[in-house]
This record gives C-alpha cells, sequence and structure tokens, in this order.
C-alpha cells in the first residue's frame, strides 16, 4: 500500500531515530517518556528531537513488527503505554547499528584526510 | 492497513491522545520539580512535545491507504453537509429511489419474462412447433396459426430425424369424486414424449412412458405436487393408489415436482392421452405441441425436416374416420391450405406478444428515470452554484480540480446509492404485489423474481446516474476560475446566466420527455375508452354468474340424458330466487377458451373440391342462452327445448354472416347451410348480434350457433350432447358466496357427482380479456405522472432559483415604479418560453416514438391530434402555474426589504 513518508524527518534522520528508539529499548521496556529523555540524555544533550516526533516513530516500528507494546503502570502509578524489543526488532537493531558504522567509519574516513590538510 | 482507524477515527485516536497526555503530565511534572510554576511546567510540556495536531495526523496517514481514505474522509463531510440539508438530500435520494426502484421492476419483469431461460433443462433446444397455413381462410388469421392434430403427431412422432423427442398436449379439465367434495381441478393431458422433452422428472414415484399411452394398459395419472399437498398432504404412500377421475379409476404413478408446469400452464393432474389409432383422421388440430431438437440442431432445419413429413402425414392417414388413405380430396384441401411448419423457440410461444408492451413500459420508465436524473442534476447544480465561493477558496487554498470534483461527484454517488437502495426496497415490494394481483396474460408470472440480474441493473442504474449527475456540476463548478469565484461573492452575480443555460435546457428536455410520456399514458386512456365503448355482445355483465359442469361419459352415457341433465340443472338454477334466467352454451364470449373453427356452406353455393373452406366459429347453445347473456335476438328466434329433443335441423347465426351471404338479418331467416357434403341441410331460424368472442379488440368472427344436442356438424345422423358446459345465469347476487352456494345445491340436487369449476361472473372474464390494456394503462399513467410532477417541479425549481437570483433587481424594478403584473410577466414569460420549448420537441418524439405502440392501440391513431393538443394544453398550464407562484412571490416582495437585505 502507497504510504506517504513523513516530511517532518528526511531519510536519514528518521532511520536514525528509529535506531536510536531500538537501542533505548535493549535496556528494558519503557514508556515514551522515558524513550524521549534516555535519548536526549544518553546523547548528552547534543541530540535534541522534538519529542512529539518520537510518536509517530514508535507507530511506525510497532507496524513493522520490531517492537511491541503493552498496558503497563508508571512508576508514579498511572497507566502508561510500554513498548519493547521483539527479537525481529533485536535483529534489525544489530544490523542497522552495523551499517550505521560503516557509514560512520566511511565519512570518517573521506573527512579526516581534509581535515589534516587544512591544519 | 487497519479498518479502525479508517471508519472510527476517533477510537484509535483516544489511545493516541491518552499516550500524549500522559506525556504531557510526566513532562510537566518534571518540569514542576525542577521549580517551575505549575502553569509554566504545562507549557514547557506542551513546546517539548510539539505539534500534537501533526503527530495525529502523521499517525493518521500511516495507517490509511490515500485513495479510500480520501474517499471515506469525503463521504463523511458530505453526510455531514446533506444531513444539514435534509430537504435537499430527501428530495434527491427519494426521486431517484422512485425512479430506480420503477426501472428495476420492470427490468425484473422484463428479465423474468423474456430474458431468462425456461426452468427446463437446456431449454433452448425446445420449441413449440406450430403450422402456417395461409391457404385455410379464419385459420390464417389465427395468432399462432396451426396446431398439430393426432396423425400429425404421430407421423411427427415416429419419422422426424431432428428431434430428440417430441409429444403433444393439451389441458382441461376433470372431475375428481373420492378424495373430499367432488372437486373440478385442472388438468393437462401429454402424449409420450412430451414430458420426456421437457426432461423433468417426478419428486415421487415414475414418469408417464410409451405403455402408459397404449390403449390396454391401466389408466394412470401423475400429480402436481400442489394439488399432492393439498388434497393429499403430501403423503408419500399414494404412489399406486387410486385416484377416481371423471368417474373413471386411475393409478397415481408419481409426483411432479414444485413449480413444475407444462409451458406455462400449471396443473394438478397430468394424464396420459390415449390415442385409438384406427380412429384417427388428418384434421383435428387440436394439440399443443413441445418437441426438443438434437443438439446442433437449427429451427430452419426442423422446420425442413417436418415439411418433408407434410406429405407423407397426407398419404397416411384418412380424411374421415374409418375411411380409406390417400383420398386425393384431402391432399387437395390440404394441399391448398399449404400447410408449412413454423417452429418456434418455446419460449417465444410461451412469452407471446407481451414483449412490445414490456419494452413500451421499460422504455417509458427509462424517460421517467431520465427526467428524474434531471430534477437531480438541477437541485446538484443548485447547491454547486451556493458553493461556488466555498469551491474557490478551496482552489485558491491548492485544492485541485480532481479534488473539488472529486467532492462533488462523491456527493452524488451517496445520493444515487441511497435512493438505489431504498429503490431496489421499492421494487421489491412493487414486484411482490405485481404477483400478488397477477395481472392476466402475463406469461411466466410465476418466475419474476429479483435475482442477481436485476440487482445487478439496480446497483449499474444507481452508480451511473450518480457518477453522471456528479459530472455536471463537476465540469461546471469544480474548475471554476478561483477569481471569478471569489469575485461574483457577496453582490448578485450576472455570470450566472451560463451556469442558468445548463439548467435550461435539463428543463427543456424534462418537459419534451414529460410530455411523451403523457401522451403515451394519453393514448391508453383513450385506447381503454374506445375499448369500453365497443358493444361485446352481452350486457350487465356484473350481473351474470357463469360457471361450468362437464358430464363425463361414465358417469351419464347417452347424450340426450346429458342434455336432459342440463335442462334439469337450468330448471333448478331458474328457481333460485332473485334469478331471472339461466342457460348454458359450450363457450362464452373472451372466457379464452379456444375457438371451434369449421368451414360451412350456404345453399348454392355448395363445396367445391378443393376449393378452400373460409373457417368460421362454431358454439353450441342452449335455448334461452341469448336472452340471458343480453346478446340481441336481431331476426326470427331462439331455440326451442322441443327443437332440441327432436334433432331439427335449425341453426342460429351472427348477424355479420348473415350480412356476408345475404345482406341483410331478415332475409337470411330460412336460409339453408351445411357444413360437409354428406351432412343434411340446416335451416336458419335466427339472427343474433355480433358477439367479439375473441376480446373487445377484436373483430367478432362469424358464428353458427348450434343447439347443444344437435347431430355433429359434418357427420350425419350421429348426435352429439354439450358435455362441457358453461352456465350462465342472471341475478343481482352474481358473484356472492351466498348465490354460489344455492348455486351448488340445485347442480348437486340434479346430480351429486357434478362439481363447478370457473365460478366468476361475466365481469371478470371481461375484465380480464382486457387486464393487458389495464396494466399498460396502469404502467403508463404511473410513468406519466411521475413525468408531469417531475417536470413541474423542474420549471417551479428553475424559476425559482431565478427568481431567488434576481430579487436585486426586482427590488430596484418596484421601487422605480415597475407594475406587479409586468414583473410577474417577465418570470412567466421565461416559464413558458421553456415549457413551450420543450413541448414543441416532445411533440416531434413523440411522433416519432408513438408509433412503437401503434399494436397497443385501439380505436385511436397514434398522431391523434386531440391527445396531442390537449396534452400539450395540460403541460402548459401546469408550467403556467410553476412559474407563476415564485413570480408573484417575487413581485409581492417589498422592494425596500429588498434593496436593505442586500
Amino acid at each position: 500500500m502507497p504510504r506517504r513518508e513523513s516530511p517532518l524527518q528526511s531519510e536519514m534522520l528518521q532511520g536514525t531515530l528509529d535506531m536510536l528508539i531500538l537501542q533505548t529499548l535493549v535496556l528494558g521496556p519503557a514508556h515514551g517518556y522515558t524513550i524521549a529523555h534516555a535519548i536526549e540524555r544518553g546523547s548528552e544533550e547534543v541530540l535534541q528531537i522534538e519529542h512529539g516526533s518520537l510518536y509517530p516513530a514508535l507507530h511506525r516500528l510497532q507496524k513493522r513488527g520490531w517492537i511491541a507494546s503493552f498496558d503497563g503502570t508508571s512508576e508514579n502509578n498511572r497507566k502508561a503505554k510500554y513498548y519493547r524489543l521483539t527479537p525481529e526488532g533485536r535483529r534489525q537493531l544489530a544490523a542497522q547499528t552495523s551499517r550505521w558504522e560503516q557509514v560512520v567509519r566511511a565519512i570518517g574516513r573521506i573527512l579526516s584526510p581534509a581535515r589534516k590538510t587544512e591544519q | 492497513m487497519n479498518w479502525r482507524t479508517l471508519f472510527k477515527p476517533e477510537l484509535a485516536d483516544s489511545e493516541q491522545r491518552q499516550e500524549l497526555e500522559f506525556y504531557l503530565e510526566m513532562a510537566a511534572e518534571d518540569f514542576a520539580a525542577r521549580g517551575m510554576n505549575p502553569a509554566d511546567a504545562q507549557r514547557a510540556a506542551r513546546i517539548k512535545l510539539g505539534n500534537t495536531t501533526l503527530i495525529h495526523e502523521e499517525i493518521h496517514t500511516m495507517n490509511t491507504p490515500k485513495l479510500i481514505d480520501t474517499c471515506v474522509r469525503h463521504a463523511r463531510h458530505t453526510l455531514r453537509t446533506l444531513r444539514r440539508n435534509p430537504t435537499f438530500a430527501g428530495a434527491a435520494i427519494l426521486t431517484l429511489a422512485l425512479a430506480i426502484g420503477a426501472n428495476t421492476a420492470v427490468f425484473t419483469v422484463v428479465n423474468s419474462v423474456l430474458l431468462k431461460p425456461m426452468p427446463y433443462p437446456r431449454s433452448d433446444e425446445l420449441v413449440d412447433m406450430r403450422h402456417l397455413a395461409p391457404g385455410a381462410p379464419g385459420v390464417a388469421s389465427l395468432t399462432g396459426g396451426l396446431n398439430l392434430s393426432a396423425s400429425l403427431y404421430f407421423t411427427y412422432s415416429e419419422q422426424n430425424r431432428t428431434f430428440q423427442t417430441l409429444g403433444v398436449w393439451i389441458p382441461g379439465t376433470a372431475a375428481v369424486t373420492g378424495v373430499a367434495e367432488p372437486e373440478q381441478v385442472r388438468t393437462v393431458l401429454v402424449s409420450d414424449g412430451t414430458l420426456q422433452a421437457l426432461n423433468v422428472q417426478p419428486v415421487l414415484g415414475r414418469s408417464l412412458s410409451a405403455a402408459d399411452q397404449a390403449l390396454t394398459s391401466a389408466e394412470t395419472v401423475l400429480l402436481g405436487y400442489g394439488y399432492w399437498e393439498a388434497r393429499f398432504g403430501g403423503d408419500k404412500s399414494v404412489i399406486g393408489r387410486t385416484l377416481s377421475v371423471d368417474s373413471r379409476p386411475r393409478v397415481i404413478a408419481g409426483v411432479m415436482p414444485a413449480g413444475f408446469r407444462i409451458a406455462d400452464t400449471a396443473t394438478d393432474l397430468i394424464l396420459p392421452l390415449r390415442f385409438d389409432r384406427s380412429r384417427l383422421m388428418l384434421a383435428g388440430f387440436a394439440f399443443q405441441s413441445i418437441g426438443r431438437l438434437k443438439p446442433g440442431v437449427s429451427i430452419a432445419q426442423a422446420n425442413a425436416d417436418l415439411a418433408r413429413l407434410i406429405p407423407v402425414w397426407m398419404d397416411s392417414w384418412p380424411s374421415l374416420v374409418g375411411a380409406k388413405t390417400g383420398d386425393p380430396l384431402a391432399a387437395k384441401v390440404y394441399g391448398a391450405w399449404r400447410i408449412t411448419p413454423a417452429l418456434r423457440p418455446l419460449r417465444d410461444s410461451i412469452v407471446g406478444d407481451i414483449g412490445p408492451i414490456l419494452w413500451v413500459v421499460m422504455g417509458t420508465l427509462g424517460m421517467v428515470m431520465l427526467i428524474a436524473g434531471a430534477n437531480v442534476a438541477n437541485l446538484l447544480l443548485v447547491r454547486a452554484a451556493a458553493r461556488q465561493h466555498e469551491l474557490g477558496v478551496r482552489a485558491a487554498l491548492g485544492a485541485g480540480w480532481g479534488r473539488n470534483a472529486g467532492e462533488l461527484l462523491i456527493e452524488s454517488m451517496l445520493l444515487a446509492c441511497a435512493g438505489g437502495a431504498l429503490g431496489t426496497g421499492l421494487a421489491y415490494a412493487g414486484l411482490r404485489l405485481l404477483v400478488r394481483i397477477g395481472p392476466a396474460n402475463l406469461p411466466r408470472l410465476s418466475e419474476i423474481s429479483l435475482d442477481q440480474r436485476a440487482l445487478g441493473f439496480s446497483v449499474a442504474v444507481a452508480l451511473l446516474s450518480g457518477l453522471l449527475l456528479g459530472l455536471i456540476p463537476a465540469v461546471k463548478y469544480a474548475a471554476a476560475g478561483i477569481p471569478a469565484a471569489l469575485r461574483g461573492e457577496g453582490r448578485a452575480s450576472t455570470g450566472s446566466i451560463e451556469h442558468n443555460r445548463t439548467r435550461n435546457i435539463l428543463v427543456v428536455a424534462q418537459v419534451a420527455l414529460a410530455l411523451v410520456l403523457l401522451i403515451g399514458s394519453s393514448l391508453m386512456v383513450r385506447t381503454f375508452n374506445a375499448l369500453h365503448r365497443v358493444d361485446p355482445g352481452f350486457t350487465a355483465a356484473a350481473q351474470l354468474q357463469t360457471f361450468r359442469v362437464a358430464i363425463p361419459d361414465a358417469l351419464v352415457a347417452s347424450p340426450e340424458m346429458v342434455t336432459r341433465t342440463e335442462n334439469a340443472i337450468v330448471e333448478k338454477l331458474r328457481a333460485i330466487p332473485g334469478v331471472t334466467s339461466a342457460a348454458f352454451a359450450s363457450a362464452l364470449p373472451m372466457d379464452g377458451s379456444q375457438p371451434n373453427w369449421d368451414g360451412v356452406f350456404k345453399e348454392g353455393q355448395d363445396y367445391v373440391p378443393g376449393e378452400p373452406m373460409t373457417m368460421r366459429n362454431f358454439v353450441n347453445v342452449s335455448p334461452g342462452f341469448f336472452p340471458a347473456a343480453g346478446t340481441h335476438l336481431l331476426a326470427g328466434r331462439d331455440f326451442t327445448w322441443s327443437d332440441l329433443y327432436g334433432i331439427r335441423p335449425y341453426v342460429v347465426i351472427s348477424e355479420n354472416l348473415a350480412r356476408e351471404w345475404w345482406g341483410s338479418a331478415s332475409t337470411a331467416l330460412g336460409k339453408r347451410i351445411r357444413s360437409s357434403p354428406i351432412a343434411p341441410w340446416r335451416e336458419v331460424i335466427g339472427v343474433v348480434q355480433d358477439v367479439r368472442i375473441s376480446g373487445v379488440n377484436e373483430p367478432a368472427p362469424a358464428t353458427i350457433y348450434w343447439p347443444v344436442l344437435a347431430e355433429i356438424p359434418y357427420l350425419s345422423k350421429v348426435v352429439m350432447a354439450t358435455r362441457n358446459a358453461a352456465f350462465v345465469l342472471r341475478s343481482n347476487r352474481a358473484g356472492t358466496a351466498g348465490l354460489l352456494e344455492e348455486v351448488q345445491r340445485a347442480v348437486w340436487s340434479v346430480n351429486a357427482g357434478l362439481p363447478l369449476a370457473e365460478t366468476r361472473t361475466m365481469q371478470t372474464i371481461y375484465d380480464r380479456s382486457l387486464a393487458r390494456t389495464s396494466f399498460t394503462l396502469v404502467m403508463l399513467a404511473i410513468a406519466g405522472a411521475m413525468a408531469l410532477v417531475l417536470g413541474i417541479i423542474g420549471i417551479y425549481g428553475v424559476i425559482a432559483y431565478t427568481v431567488a437570483q434576481r430579487r436585486r433587481e426586482v427590488g430596484i424594478r418596484m421601487a422605480l415604479g415597475a407594475r406587479f403584473e409586468t414583473v410577474t410577466w417577465m418570470f412567466v414569460r421565461s416559464g413558458l418560453v421553456l415549457s413551450a420549448a420543450g413541448i414543441v420537441l416532445g411533440v416531434v418524439a413523440a411522433a416519432g416514438l408513438s408509433r412503437l405502440m401503434s399494436s397497443l392501440l385501439f380505436g385511436v391513431t397514434p398522431l391523434d391530434p386531440v391527445t396531442y393538443a390537449v396534452t400539450a394544453l395540460i403541460l402548459l398550464s401546469a408550467a403556467l402555474g410553476a412559474s407563476y407562484l415564485p413570480a408573484r412571490r417575487a413581485a409581492a416582495d417589498n422592494p425596500l426589504e429588498t434593496l436593505r437585505g442586500e
């Protein structure tokens, strides 16, 4: 089925956000607010994501079967929707992480000599 | 994709809303914990989360295929707007429902009667064997041509090369005794081959075979399913039991399946025909036939095959019972008849000439559909015009043509679908009513049902009308230039003249179509009147009670005793209080029985061997039949009972025959006739007025009335009685159960084994003979009335709309001193111009189309000027009224208020 992709995020950023969410969930199930803060803090506040954009991403990952949701109770005793990683999600995380690292290495190799010549 | 999110977005939304609210609470708490005051904390949380609507939309889009989503969203939007305009929606849906319903109903009838195959296996192989006999005067004019004689059946059956099997059959009645009260039931006598050709097996027991046709075998009978259920309660042990039919025992061989009909004839009992081959002759063309062609054989091949057998048949059988075969005279007579096989598919033979009527009705309702469509298109145009500003704004905001057009299309589709659904319901109800009323002469009535094809038709009509109706405003408005649409806002614009043109064209078309339909129904009304003015040859039909009594051989053997029994019944009937006269005959006018054709000669113009004979209608009547029926005696006298018992050679003839042969009724008296050279001469003792025996729309045939007890016309010294007698009695209580009870008692007091059959009044018979005309009239009248109402609404709508558009102008005119009449006339005139244009077109179209229905007309030509003029005047005055009402309202407005309102 044809699906309109989000105009808010570029392909690159979207993939990155997905990866970050999956990575966060490796540590255990969490609800949306925790995930948002985990990503923000984990990146030492460098990645300032608009928290709203997290929810469409969660929805998308759930539809792909990489994460699953269940109703849980939050730390302050409120009903909340929790997400956890599925085995498929774990595989995807591994694959994407290694590809990400490849891309980063490749970009690094391209950028490093340039920096050297500048110096 | 998720249907829940498609159709119930609120539900899915609420889950997401909860999730986001949970986020907001958590975030707000965090911010508050860092020392913000609660209001600031909440604002900060919202900022952190971002635009929630965008989040919802993004998730929603992710879930839904675009096209369907757009449609559903538009549909929901349209439903909302329609709910806000219930009058508009109601008017449009109801108009479409009536039109689609009427069309679906008639299509169902057309489909069931004309299109669907017959309910027999491989029914396209079935044929009805008729013959043309152009050389046989009288017979040639018969609808359907010549049937088969028993001898012809044997020749065909034994020597054909193109048929799998063929048989003959003839419907009749029989008295069943010993089950309940004596009862007259419907029978069909079938020869070997008939049931085999239809290829329908009994549900119980066995079918009939060649053995049952043999004279030496035990007499057998098959039960119809309905009769078996009604009389034997569906008891399976009836097989092998004996049933007394016409006082003769018959063994029950089987039970046919429910709904089984022979051709279109329903029956209670099926009896085998048992021919005595030694007593057959060439003539006696009384039998209907059914044949099943071999696979791949065409009608032309079968015709050729049977044509080859006609000379064989003429050589193989005698012209008179017991005579030698190969009579050269017979060969000459029948040779002169030029008997030619003219096979017809069985379906055509059953459907008969109902086809043109159904197509005319279908065509008229198609026109109603067009008129209704034009009305709804007008409504949609008005709505689209009203939304022009909205559409313009939307276009300015980036909605493409497709989006606007889609919205308009979806609206018309929704209306059409609702109309279609409602219409199908109406059609279903209407068809049930039709089957319940059961108009006579509508063949295959029992097979009428709203099947898949009819439903498909209804859906197709609904979708197509939805599409077309939506396209008109879509083409007109969806692409309307943004600036034009926006500029027009606020002030009454004249740019709408362009849009009015479409509406005007629609109204002109509507008026034209309405006129065509009105002319059609007026012609039918005039036909109906003309038919009612025709003197049928009997009077006060409603006071004439009729019924049949058949006296079987087994009950009363001698012909004279049969007549004496019938005579006794007449006396008993006359003794019933309130009965002024009673008598009987072999057949009643218009009762649907086949006329009994035979040749007859006047003295001095005798039988010329080889000359074809002119066929005349033979009827047997008892003394007193003419006065009882109200058939006027023009000259001479009626039969008396002593004429009958004395076997005096007298006849009474009809006026047209008297005129044809002797110039006038009175000169015919005393003249002599005979029907074959070996028969004695018979004297004409009376002349009666012509009787329309085949219906008021058919000319009265020349008729010879024989006494009910007389020598057989074409034999000498063989006396025959009328065993199956149709009694008539005149009473004010005709048709009441009380009278029938007394009649039954009177008959049983003469012989307790005689059941009554076909109890009905002459009025019923008369009405049935007009049933087809009435049916057409009612259908056309309904279509005409719908067309008139829709057309008037159309004109009213256009004028009212123009008036509304020009309120400002009217206000200015009135303020400047224009007269009330001048302003009113201004609008009425435009209404009249439109109607006049429609009427001119309509007259032209009607002149072309009414010729198609000329076979249905009687006493009026398809181009009858009076009908055209009166109908056009009626339509014009209705249009005048429809334009005057809104015009007067506009002129009556206070000009100051109108202008202030602007």
